[in-house]
């Protein structure tokens, strides 16, 4: 069996993105029940400097190509080389990072090779299907978050899936592992590079939701921009990162880049203090696998309470600052 | 005449699901739920409109559905589009991507001279953003996902804000090219007034009496629609056996249930609860 691995770098840091780490480590995790093999796939314009860090998370081999043309995400010319690495070395299951790179790229590969592709996948596991032999089944949620399906490709190869970042989980410690690195042999035709890239701006994110042990985040229920101030307060006292809902984000309270759940971020942190969110299921499907939940919202039935640990009935604007008095005063 | 073609969905209104909207067993009970115009096909139709009326190109819309996705369609004319297509036969039920993506591919081919095509970035029913992407490759057009901006039209070229998530790209294309839109890229307007009474009789032409038929069409008031057949697509290609992905499962979702420790909202529970925090998971700042 063998599981490829589109594999993405951030191009203004010339760094892997951690999806494309948290993908190899999974379909290690798969291949290594069926003693397969895990590929990843790179095309751009030069390798990231720390390519080696695939082979640390379970990359057995990088196919890689490279070219100046290929500075900026080219869609054709992606969709091209990727399926003739896909042709030469017809892997079972393709993954792809369901980045704004991915969801660019995999369709059209995915079309070209009149193939399956399964996005946003949340649990990803192989089994057998009746005649199909060996597959992988493909969980995603669906339906705006409220129902989560399995999908299956029965009959295509190779089986595609994206997957969004943080979703995946990495190990504390990685292999220790040489890399092996092949040269892909293509030529960029004139006719696939069909954008003209005028600039391209970085955009600064001070939020790092991975790094942070602790989030505090606020919903609807903190009724203003003003009274966010107290969930960022909280968050300092704690030195946690700041996560908001859809609610909070739609309102105005804090910008988009907070937001936590189907359609923000994914996060998992050890703490995570919800205050004045309801609990949707799109905002679950962001924060549930946090170690511990508490809850702070005026109403006792609220969903929210049904995944905390932690909770207190009661209005935020009067139990944050005495939180915070507390926290204060524990930490002397 | 130059064409724009905006691909739009009616779909389920799933950010209002209520507890009727969920069968027993768990799967979606859609008769249950509004059905709406996919709110980021909204921001596609305004672009079109708005390059349409730059470029002096007709603006068609084209949704593939049942028979009840005309209602989009009217509101599409409410708006301003120039022409709308209905895409419906039972042999298109339960498509994914690939084979929605091949009927939708074929619409295009079929209106003829289409310099450019416009989708939602994604649709709130499934959110795969797959179908813009997938009808680009069967069309070879050059593709612009995740549009926040139009910053330029002209006769050549337009110029384009993408957000690359890491980035935001300012990008020039030719045409043809399709184009996926955010919700961010502007403000759909509003049903003209005037265009609502021109077209507020407009239907499917089985809607209409056989005695109101000419009159309807002397209006434009029939939205044409395509069959399988009309269109001579491969039915292998079409619907369920057109799709490589198979629902295997539908599970709705659960609350896991945790035993929860309630603490009072008074000076000594928050305390309380502080402490538990602290004691656990926490580093406080010093
Ligand atoms: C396709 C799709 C994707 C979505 N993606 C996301 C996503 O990624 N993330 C996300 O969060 N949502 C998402 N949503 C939206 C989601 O359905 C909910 O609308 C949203 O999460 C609600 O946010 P909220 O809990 O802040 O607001 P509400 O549901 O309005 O809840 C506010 C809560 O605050 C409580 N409250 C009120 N006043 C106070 C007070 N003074 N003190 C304490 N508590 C108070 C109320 O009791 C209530 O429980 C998505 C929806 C759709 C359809
Ligand atoms: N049945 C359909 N008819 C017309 N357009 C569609 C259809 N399905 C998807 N689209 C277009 O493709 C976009 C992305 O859909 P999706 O891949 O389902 O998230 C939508 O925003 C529409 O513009």
């Amino acid at each position: 069996m063998k599981t490829a691995v589109f594999v993405e770098k951030n191009p203004l840091t010339n760094r892997l993105r951690d999806v494309s780490m948290e993908l190899a480590w999974k379909a290690h995790s798969l291949m290594a029940e069926h003693s397969g093999e895990v590929v990843g796939l790179f095309v751009g314009d030069q390798l990231p400097e720390d390519t080696e860090r695939l082979f640390q998370y379970g990359m057995d081999r990088l196919i890689q190509f490279t070219s100046s043309e290929l500075n900026h995400l080219h869609s054709t010319a992606f969709k091209h080389i990727l399926k003739a690495m896909i042709e030469a070395e017809e892997p079972d299951f393709v993954l792809f990072g369901a980045t704004h790179t991915g969801r660019d790229v995999a369709p059209l590969v995915a079309s070209a090779m009149k193939t399956g592709l399964t996005a946003d996948c949340t649990q990803l596991y192989v089994d057998d299907f009746k005649d199909s032999g060996k597959i992988l089944y493909q969980v995603r949620p669906a339906f705006g978050g409220n129902i989560l399906a399995t999908i299956v490709t029965p009959e295509h190869r190779p089986i595609m899936s994206t997957v969004r970042e943080g979703v995946m989980l990495l190990p504390e410690k990685g292999l220790d592992r040489k890399p092996n690195i092949t040269t892909f042999d293509a030529t960029v035709q004139p006719e696939w590079i069909r954008s003209k890239f005028l600039s391209t701006v970085a955009k600064v994110s001070t939020i790092n939701f991975q790094a942070a042990n602790t989030v505090v985040a606020g919903g609807a229920g903190v009724g203003s921009r003003d009274n966010f101030k107290l969930v960022f307060d909280l968050a300092h006292a704690l030195g946690a990162e700041v996560g908001a809902s859809r609610a909070a984000v739609d309102f105005g309270f804090v910008d988009k880049e907070r937001q936590i759940g189907q359609t923000g971020s994914v996060v998992r942190p050890k703490l995570y203090i919800a205050c004045g969110i309801s609990g949707s299921v799109q905002h679950r499907a962001g924060m549930e696998d946090s170690a511990k939940i508490v809850a702070i919202n005026t109403d006792p039935q609220a969903p929210i309470f049904g995944i905390a640990h932690m909770g207190i009935v009661g209005d935020m604007k009067e139990v944050i600052p005495t939180m915070i008095k507390y926290l204060k005063e524990e930490a002397q | 005449m130059k064409k724009i073609v905006v691909l739009a969905k009616q779909v389920p209104d799933t950010a209002n699901v209520t507890g009727d909207a969920m069968k027993p067993d768990g799967t979606v009970n859609r008769a249950a739920l509004p059905a709406i115009f996919n709110p980021e096909d909204l921001n596609a139709l305004e672009m079109g409109l708005t390059i349409g009326e730059k470029l002096g190109f007709e603006v068609h819309v084209v949704t593939m559905g049942p028979p009840k996705a005309v209602e989009i369609l009217k509101h599409a004319l409410y708006m301003g589009a120039d022409r709308v297509w209905l895409i419906s036969d039972r042999r298109f039920a339960a498509a994914d991507t690939l084979a929605t993506s091949y009927v939708l591919a074929k619409a295009v081919e079929k209106l003829g001279d289409v310099q450019m095509v416009l989708a939602g970035r994604q649709a709130i029913d499934g959110d795969t953003a797959q179908v813009g992407p997938q009808v680009a490759e069967k069309i070879d057009f050059n593709q612009v996902t995740y549009v926040t901006e139009l910053k330029e039209i002209n006769s050549g070229h337009v110029v384009v804000e993408r957000d690359g998530e890491t980035r935001s790209e300012t990008i020039r294309t030719g045409f043809p090219v399709l184009l996926t839109v955010t919700a961010e890229a502007n403000t759909p307007r509003f049903a003209n007034a005037a265009r609502m009474l021109q077209f507020f009789r407009a239907g499917l032409e089985s809607d209409f009496q056989e005695e109101n038929l000419g009159d309807a069409k002397a209006n434009n008031w029939i939205v044409p629609t395509w069959t399988l057949d009309d269109m001579g697509l491969d039915p292998a290609r079409c619907g369920l056996n057109g799709s490589p992905t198979k629902v295997h499962k539908i599970k709705s979702i659960t609350l896991k249930g945790t035993d929860l420790q309630l603490f009072n909202r008074d000076k000594t529970g928050i305390q309380e609860m502080v402490r538990n925090i602290v004691k656990d998971y926490v580093e406080v700042e010093r």
